[in-house]
This record gives C-alpha cells, sequence and structure tokens, in this order.
C-alpha cells in the first residue's frame, strides 16, 4: 500500500510510476507539485519515476483560485 | 448627433471640471451623481480613504455607508451604485489590472454586493479624473450619464426613444452616439444592463471595451447580485466613460521602471508556462469544466452529483475548437494571459434577436456549469446562446443557471407542473423550456416573471401559492443570504462550505476557493486550519479588489520554482509581485503582510455595514442542506461507498444494519454539527463574537473604530 496526501491508501502494483499513479486517481488537474517520500519529483519525471511500495506521496493541487 | 444639438434636446443636467492628473494611481476625487434631483458633484478622495479603503471596493463601501441610511433597501432612491477600479487600476505594464469593482444594496440579499468585471469603464474613468462614481436617486425617465475626460464635463441626458433596451445593440448606439472616430472609440467605455434588468432581481452589468482587432465591442460582466436590476430601477440606461488616450505611464506609478520589471518576469512566466499548465490563452477558464468532473466537483442537475458521463460535449476542447484564436484577449491592456475569448459570427437561433450574427463573449467555466450540467444540458450550442441572451439582456448567468436548476428539481419533485410553468415542462435536460424561460425572463411575462424573483424568492412564492413544503425547498435551493451558489459541490469540503457561507456578500467563489487544499491535499485537516484558511484566503482575495487587479494571474499561471516555497498554495513569489507593484504605483512601501491588513479593514468594514442594515449575523450565514450533504435517498445512492464508509469512520455506525434514510439521518446531523464548529472556529479567528460580531478591540486594531461604525456593532455586543 502507499499512501497519499496523508490520507487514502492506494494499493501498490509493480512498476507503478507517478504518472500511472496520478492516472489512477483521476488527478488530472495540471498544476500540482508531486513528492515522493519527501522527495519532489519534475514533471518530465512523471512517467519515469517509480513509486516504491509503502511510499508516502504528496500530490499538491495548487488551485486555490476558481 | 452633434453634442450641441443633444445638448438643446437632453441635457437635463450638466457639470464641468478640469481634468486634473493622476498621481500615483489616484485621481484625487470622486463623482457623485444624482440622477434624481440633478446634483453632480465632485468629492475630495482623503488621506484616510487612501488609507483605509485603499480604492476600488474599499472606496466603494466607504461611499455607499455616506450615502444610505440603516433602513435603505434596494429600490430606495437613497440607494447607490459606486464604481471604482482602485489605485493599480489602469496600469498596463502587469497582467490583470484593470478590473472595476461595483458595489450596492442588493436587490437578491438587502445587504452590500460588491462584484467586479474587465471592460475598460474603471481604468477610463479614472483616467477622465475620477477615482470613483456614485450614482443615486431615480430619475423619472431613462437617463445616460455622460463623463467625458476630453472636455471636462459630466451631463445627465434623457435617453431617446429609440435607444435599444439590450446592451449588444444598446452599447454599439452608445458608440455611434458618443465616439465619432476611431480613437475616441478605443477610449470609451460604457456600462449597461438590459430588458432583462428590468424584470428580474437578478440584472447584471455590461461593461464595455472596444476591442482593436474586431472593430467591435466586447462586454464583460459584472455579475453578482441584481446590481443591473439597481440600474435599471434608477432608470439609468446607460454610463458612458471617455478619456484621453491611454498611455504607459498613465497611471503615473511612483516608480514606472519597479512595475515594468516585475511586469516584465510575470509576462515570461505566461509565455513560458500556460502552455503547459491551465492553457488559459487558448481556451480560457472553460478548462475547469472536465477537471471539476473529474474530481466530482462540477455541478450538475442542481448540485445533486459532482459528474456526468455527457461532459466531455461542454468540456474546454469543445470551447477551444469554437473560440476565435490567436487574439489578443485580454479585459485590459496588457494581460498577456487574455483568457477574455469569444466565439465570433455567432448566429442567434431563438427570441427577439434571432438571425442576428453576433460576438458571444465567454461562456467561461461557470456559465458553463450554472446553463449547462447543473440544468442537465450538455448542448454547446444551448450553452452559448443561453450565454449571448443572458449578458444581452442583463441577467447575471450564475444566477439564472443556478436558480433554473432548483426550479428544474421542483419540476421532478411535483412542486411544479404545467399548469404552474404556463405549459413548459422543465425537467433537466429540457433546453427549449430553458431558452423559452430566459426570453420571458427578458420580457417581464408569465413563468419567467417567478424564476426572475430568484431563489429565495421563489421558496417563497412557492410556499404561499402552493403551499409546497418550505423544508424541502430550504434542502436543496442553493442559496444563501439570497445569492443564488456560484459553480462548484462543496459537500466533501468542510471548509469551502465555509468559503461559501461565511462570505460577507453570500455564495460566490472569489472570496475563498479551498476545496483542493480541503478534500484533495488534506492541508487543513482541523478546524484550526481550516478557520486559517478562512482568515488568510478572504482577505488576500479581498486585496485584488481593492486595487483593480484579476485575481486569475496570482494563481492560474504558476512558476515550477513555486513547488519549493514554504506554502506554496499561497503562491508566494506572486504575492511578492504585488508587494512590487503596489508599492510601485503608490509609492507606499507595503510587505506581504501589510496587502493582508488593509483588506482586513475592509471585510470587517463590510461586515459592520451587512450588520447594520439588519443582517450580517450569525443566523444569516447558515447555508442549505444540499451544499452540506445528500438531500435525497437517490443523492446518498449515488456515492453510497462514500457515505457508509464515513458513517463507520467517523460516527462508530454500522450502514449495512441502518435503512437508507437512517444513513443520511446520521450524516446530516454530523455534518451540520461539522459546520457549526466550523463557524465557531472561524469566527474566533477573525476576531468577531460568537455570534458574528466584529468585537471592538478588533475595529480598533483596524483603525475603524470609527464612531457610527462602533454604534452598529454596541447594539450586539
Ligand atoms: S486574466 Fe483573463 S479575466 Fe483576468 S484580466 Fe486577464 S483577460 Fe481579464
Amino acid at each position: 500500500m502507499i499512501l497519499v496526501n496523508r490520507r487514502e491508501q492506494i494499493a501498490w502494483e509493480e512498476g507503478l510510476t507517478v504518472a500511472r499513479l496520478l492516472e489512477r486517481l483521476r488527478f488530472t488537474f495540471p498544476q500540482i507539485i508531486v513528492s515522493v517520500n519527501g522527495e519532489l519529483v519534475r514533471r518530465d519525471e512523471y512517467g519515469t519515476r517509480a513509486v516504491p511500495d509503502e511510499a508516502d506521496v504528496r500530490v499538491v493541487h495548487l488551485m486555490a483560485g476558481g | 448627433m452633434t453634442e450641441n444639438s443633444r445638448e438643446a434636446s437632453s441635457v437635463l443636467a450638466k457639470h464641468t471640471y478640469t481634468v486634473s492628473a493622476v498621481v500615483r494611481g489616484y485621481a484625487g476625487r470622486t463623482l457623485y451623481v444624482n440622477v434624481g434631483d440633478g446634483v453632480i458633484e465632485s468629492k475630495p478622495v482623503t488621506q484616510e480613504m487612501k488609507d483605509k479603503f485603499i480604492g476600488g471596493r474599499g472606496f466603494d463601501l466607504w461611499l455607499l455607508w455616506n450615502g444610505v441610511a440603516d433602513d435603505t433597501k434596494w429600490d430606495d432612491p437613497e440607494n447607490e451604485i459606486v464604481i471604482s477600479s482602485g489605485p493599480c487600476g489602469g496600469t498596463t505594464q502587469y497582467p490583470g489590472s484593470g478590473k472595476s469593482i461595483v458595489a450596492t444594496v442588493s436587490p437578491l440579499t438587502n445587504v452590500v454586493i460588491d462584484s467586479n468585471a474587465g471592460g475598460h469603464f474603471g481604468p477610463l474613468l479614472k483616467f477622465a479624473g475620477w477615482d470613483a462614481v456614485e450614482v443615486q436617486g431615480k430619475a423619472d425617465k431613462d437617463v445616460i450619464v455622460v463623463i467625458d475626460g476630453t472636455t471636462g464635463t459630466v451631463r445627465i441626458e434623457v435617453a431617446p426613444e429609440d435607444a435599444p433596451g439590450d446592451t449588444h445593440l444598446l452599447g454599439r448606439w452608445l458608440l455611434d452616439r458618443y465616439a465619432a472616430d476611431e480613437e475616441a472609440r478605443r477610449y470609451t467605455s460604457s456600462i449597461t444592463a438590459g430588458t432583462g434588468s428590468e424584470h428580474t432581481r437578478m440584472g447584471c452589468l455590461n461593461f464595455s471595451l472596444y476591442d482593436r482587432k474586431r472593430q467591435d465591442l466586447r462586454y464583460k460582466q459584472a455579475g453578482r447580485g441584481g446590481i443591473g436590476t439597481v440600474l435599471r430601477d434608477k432608470r439609468i440606461k446607460a454610463l458612458v466613460v471617455r478619456s484621453r488616450p491611454v498611455k504607459g505611464d498613465s497611471n503615473a506609478p511612483a516608480d514606472l521602471g519597479r512595475i515594468s520589471r516585475t511586469g516584465a518576469e510575470m509576462h515570461r512566466e505566461v509565455r513560458e508556462f500556460d502552455p503547459i499548465q491551465n492553457r488559459m490563452r487558448s481556451r480560457g477558464t472553460s478548462y475547469l469544466v472536465q477537471i471539476m468532473d473529474d474530481y466530482d466537483l462540477l455541478p450538475v442537475h442542481n448540485f445533486r452529483y459532482g459528474s456526468h458521463p455527457d461532459t466531455p460535449q461542454i468540456n474546454g476542447d469543445v470551447w477551444e475548437a469554437r473560440f476565435t484564436q490567436g487574439l489578443p484577449d485580454g479585459c485590459w491592456y496588457g494581460c498577456t494571459i487574455a483568457c477574455a475569448h469569444a466565439v465570433d459570427g455567432y448566429e442567434v437561433k431563438s427570441g427577439p434577436h434571432k438571425g442576428q450574427i453576433v460576438i458571444v463573449d465567454g461562456p467561461e467555466y461557470e456559465t458553463i456549469a450554472a446553463v449547462g450540467s447543473n440544468c442537465g444540458i450538455f448542448d454547446p450550442d444551448v450553452v452559448l446562446e443561453i450565454n449571448f441572451y443572458c449578458d444581452t439582456y442583463g441577467i447575471d448567468t450564475i444566477s439564472f443557471g443556478t436558480a433554473l436548476g432548483f426550479v428544474m428539481e421542483c419540476y421532478e419533485a411535483g412542486v411544479l407542473d404545467t399548469e404552474k410553468t404556463g405549459g413548459l415542462e422543465l425537467s433537466f435536460g429540457s433546453a427549449d423550456a430553458a431558452l423559452a424561460v430566459l426570453h420571458q425572463m427578458g420580457q417581464g411575462e408569465a413563468f419567467g416573471e417567478v424564476v426572475g424573483l430568484g431563489i429565495r424568492g421563489m421558496k417563497r412564492y412557492f410556499v404561499e401559492q402552493y403551499d409546497t413544503d418550505a423544508r424541502f425547498l430550504q434542502d436543496i435551493g442553493m442559496e444563501a443570504k439570497g445569492l443564488e451558489y456560484s459553480e462548484y459541490v462543496t459537500k466533501e469540503s468542510l471548509a469551502q462550505q465555509g468559503g461559501y457561507g461565511l462570505t460577507n456578500k453570500g455564495p460566490h467563489h472569489d472570496e475563498a476557493w479551498l476545496i483542493f487544499m480541503d478534500l484533495v491535499n488534506n492541508q487543513l485537516p482541523t478546524f484550526e486550519d481550516k478557520a486559517e484558511a478562512l482568515h488568510y484566503f478572504p482577505m488576500w482575495r479581498t486585496w485584488f479588489g481593492l486595487c483593480g487587479f484579476c485575481k486569475l494571474p496570482w494563481n492560474d499561471v504558476v512558476h515550477p520554482k513555486n513547488a519549493q516555497s514554504a506554502e506554496p498554495s499561497k503562491i508566494p513569489h506572486h504575492v511578492q509581485n504585488y508587494v512590487e507593484i503596489f508599492s510601485g504605483v503608490t509609492g507606499r512601501e507595503v510587505t506581504s503582510q501589510d496587502l493582508i491588513d488593509m483588506a482586513e479593514g475592509v471585510y470587517n468594514f463590510q461586515r459592520v455595514f451587512n450588520i447594520r442594515l439588519g443582517y450580517g449575523l450569525r443566523e444569516h450565514d447558515a447555508i442549505p442542506y444540499r451544499s452540506v450533504g445528500p438531500v435525497t435517498a437517490e443523492e446518498y445512492e449515488s456515492r453510497a461507498d462514500r457515505y457508509d464508509e464515513q458513517l463507520r469512520e467517523l460516527l462508530n455506525l454500522e450502514p449495512e444494519t441502518m435503512s437508507t434514510e437512517e444513513k443520511m439521518s446520521a450524516l446530516r446531523v454530523h455534518r451540520e454539527r461539522q459546520y457549526e464548529l466550523l463557524i465557531d472556529a472561524v469566527y474566533e479567528r477573525r476576531g468577531w463574537t460568537a455570534d458574528g460580531v466584529p468585537t471592538l478591540s478588533k475595529l480598533q486594531s483596524l483603525g475603524i473604530d470609527y464612531p457610527e461604525v462602533v454604534a452598529v456593532v454596541e447594539r450586539h455586543l
């Protein structure tokens, strides 16, 4: 299992990347900041950066606006 | 028609003045126009006004406070419409620096409504010599107020009988009448409403801008709260302003180099990151439609649900294909975000203007969600048609769509039938019936007259006329304080329930939009966290309206370096930009905390203003249950997994042993209690009593403990 935003438990899968995780979560908003185990992930690394099992993932959506 | 011949036939009152230069963002005086008795006066802008109220919404509130009485109603002659841009309004170096802010006593809420709009009126008003205009009184025939900064005259003219009623024709007519050549057109702007404003409580104002590329007029709306209704009640057909040509230094900033450098940096950011972020330059705010659907936040069928399979039919890609691309669609000079898109060459398909080829301004996210998904209408042609007619009739698209969603649910629930609607079958998705209602509102006839009362008025009407269950109407009627909700589903975000409920003007998203921070990011886990956000963000967002700024450049394009900042949701490097611009324009060196302090003074003043008018207390911050949780069994069952889990986790209940009714009831008790606890926390953070009244020490610390302000709160302490 991995923990998303200190709340949601998501089942881990073999080969899980940041991009795949965002897709599973339906996090489609473009202005997000992703960190895996405290480390920021650049947008161009989403497709390649692996998310290990038990990871603490934060996905901060920036819109405080509307 | 020449000015001389107009003068002989139609000028009711005239005032001449010397157009003084703007100094550091201020013209130094405000204009008072009484269309009832013809008095036109100049008032000085005092240092106290600049220090405490800054400009824009702050000036509006100060002038309005001094113009009305404790018992003033929206349609009393002493009610005023006040319009001001603010000290940074008219800046051309930084994106989004040309907003106008309007305030009046609202026909929907009976308290102060403030609403902002793009278009050129506010900045041109300042360059014509005035930091604000306040109009009071009621004319006995239709009039046009003309503020001419090229001749130094203000006139109240009788509107000829052949002046059109609806904005898309009236605006053009005004331009032809008051701006003879291309240069005059560029620096002329009007404010108009329309026939729908005459017959409904939800009238909006259209602020014009002359689009040089299209060589035609565009309109941006100050939509909320029925200000157009007040304009037409005063029998003002239009306000027209003309200024001398606008230049890069017309706002006479204290340090032009400083704001130019800050602006250049921001323009670079927009050019580099907008194409890979929200693509505002090609889609405007319509990109939000699919996003909100993805997160279950898009209002569908009167806010019952947050998503719908047909949303792709009205999403941003659809609008990107329809919007004319490649034009600088900013609503003031220098806005590189340029999100104010339009559909050109649209042929009107229904109603009194059928067959005309027009420009439709928008639609923006709020309109698409309000008149589209919320009413079950997933046809972009119908959304465009409604958008066009709402604007030209002078009807707020948000109030219209939210009110129509309420009507459609009432129809499907049996509260209404064809006998009561005059034969209209108003179930969700009934596009023809929706348009028929809109045209009736434009003419003030049949069932459209009832819908024009707004949701609060309709609730009262249905109870009185049809003996409907008042509690059901209260639960499903998406209004608070009398204002219709703007378009976000808040059931799963307690913070945003407060973001709508704990507002001064009513449930509009421009005070706080906390859904992602709260619901998705989990950044506000405690009541204290939520209260802090419901302090900071409403103050911060109020500040934009004091200065003439648009909020979108603050958070719709963001440099990646923001990810490393301590509080990314506040977008600190953009906050610093505003510190630079404000200091650079006014010469008053400020910090980011100063911006919040400025706004807090005005915000609390507005709260006291509401109390003075007989509202503004805890009971007036109540919200409908539809914004808190599921009202109907169908709604509960549609998200049963989510709700059942909450019953288990939060309340230690066993949902499998309970009926749907029992589960709904348990959830309701819990959620309503949470909202009350949130109110307690927010009031405490804001320095208010448990009844929502700013304390004396709060007023003192903000420097707004004027005797008349203190006298209002003392009655409640
Ligand atoms: S960001 Fe959009 S709404 Fe704001 S000023 Fe620019 S064009 Fe107008």
